[in-house]
């Protein structure tokens, strides 16, 4: 009995360490194609989320850089949410009013804090099973010589 | 028999939630995720009701290359003294001395790129190689990421994208294999680089209108996403003694005023880009900005050791 727990211990992080790893080739191979011409500033912002999770990421942008945000997901999640806000609250873009556009670029004359929400659709039947995918947020400047 | 095969199952799935709240320190969990799918009739309610009330926080730094950008944009000009210097990079031998410069290197490497200082920027990827190596990151820069760089030493655009490709592959082999306060520590010698390099090219001659304080004093913002990125780790006995290096600097930089207007959108129906027009206005004095100044150069100088 005990080998059995072990041997599915193993498993279970065998599996792990493969979604992880997975999550970070989509990040890689499919979300970071979107952001040209923009280049990727290079950090790494992907999880694994169940159907109805939600993530907030907080950033602060700075005044006259160009930037492009990118928010993917797995097949499995086909309408992502993503909200832009600033700290006040203040929602400056939601792709749900574009028909959730994956993508949004904008510059900005002052720096500012801003507040980046995903929100994964939950379950349309409660007895469905719970799905869970990759999530990336990737980030783009131009590189203007 | 079947009640001891119910009983692994159950270890299993309490092992799945603990690696769950482990596996994720880098980003803030608040309750848990993971499993590839989980068939509802077989979690409780609560479990279905955390899920959906789950929420992952995350706080992004600037990445030494969007540093190097940034510093390029506010009129920098590219000045080798006041970079790391190679020869260190062997000398790094604690994991917290190695992550720390893992982020100098490659803030250093980025702002020698967007100069288009060639050679430096060879040196300085193989310094980070040497770090990432020390560290066990696996294929983040291998030999071949330095021939590339080499075959392309002229294209600016493939550079970078060698680069932010380096950059990410360290930062997500890091996050992955749970060592959320390496990635931090990476993320914040990269800042404090991109800070200290700016903070050198001042001219106190022009302090007014120079759009180079202006980006320093914008960092205010960014340093505190630092705390709070540093803070979820805050009892890690590589992180104290930075997280208390950060909050002095967070004392002189609480000496500054910073206020912002509300932010109206305008969006370019052309170009589909949208401008987020706000103004930013601060008071600073120069003492208080050269207190500042010295403290960046204290805690990079401390780094870099």
């Amino acid at each position: 009995m005990k080998n059995i727990t072990i041997l599915i211990i193993l498993l279970v992080f065998t599996s792990l360490n493969a979604m992880f790893g997975q999550c970070k080739t989509f990040a890689k191979d499919i979300c970071k194609a979107e952001l040209k011409p923009y280049i990727h500033d290079g950090n790494y912002n992907a999880a694994i989320l169940f159907e109805g999770e939600s993530a907030e990421l907080y950033k602060t942008f700075n005044a006259g850089m160009d930037y492009r945000i990118v928010v993917c997901s797995s097949e499995i999640f086909p309408k992502v949410q993503f909200i832009v806000k600033d700290l006040n609250n203040n929602v400056l873009f939601d792709n749900k009013t574009k028909n959730y556009v994956n993508k949004w670029d904008f510059k900005l004359e002052g720096t500012q804090q801003l507040e980046i929400d995903i929100i994964v659709p939950g379950p349309q039947n409660q007895n469905e099973e719970l799905s869970s995918g990759c999530v990336a947020i990737l980030f783009g400047i131009l590189d203007k010589k | 028999m079947t009640k001891k095969i119910f009983y692994s199952l159950q270890v299993v799935i309490i092992l799945l939630i603990a690696i769950n709240f482990n596996s994720c320190k880098s980003c803030k969990k608040e309750k848990l995720t993971l499993a590839d799918t989980i068939n509802v009739a077989n979690v409780d309610e609560k479990l279905i009701s955390e899920i959906k009330t789950a929420k992952l926080i995350f706080y992004s730094l600037p990445s030494p290359l969007e540093t190097a950008m940034i510093l390029k944009r506010a009129g920098a000009t590219f000045n080798p003294d006041n970079l790391n210097p190679i020869q260190k990079a062997k000398s790094y031998i604690t994991t917290r001395s190695m992550a720390l410069n893992l982020g100098i290197y490659s803030t250093d490497l980025s702002y020698a790129c967007l100069f288009e200082q060639t050679q430096y920027s060879l040196q300085y990827m193989a310094a980070a190689q040497t770090l990432v190596n020390g560290l066990g990151i696996t294929d983040a820069i291998t030999n071949e990421t330095i021939e590339k760089l080499k075959e392309n030493i002229n294209r600016r655009d493939v550079i970078m994208d060698i680069i932010s490709e380096a950059f990410m592959n360290s930062s997500s082999f890091l996050k992955d294999n749970n060592r959320s306060v390496l990635s931090a520590l990476v993320l914040v010698g990269g800042w404090i680089e991109g800070l200290y390099l700016a903070t050198r090219l001042i001219d106190f001659k022009k302090f007014e209108e120079n759009d180079l304080v202006k980006r320093i004093v914008d960092q205010k913002l960014s340093l505190d996403n630092v705390c709070k990125l540093l803070e979820e780790n805050k009892d890690d006995p590589d992180i104290v003694p930075v997280l208390n290096q950060i909050n002095e600097l967070k004392e002189i930089y609480d000496k500054i005023k910073v206020k912002t207007t509300e932010i109206k959108t305008e969006q370019n129906s052309e170009t589909n880009v949208t401008t987020l027009k706000s103004k930013v206005e601060y008071k600073v004095h120069k003492d208080i900005f050269f207190e500042l100044c010295e403290k960046v150069k204290d805690i990079r100088n401390n780094f870099t050791l």
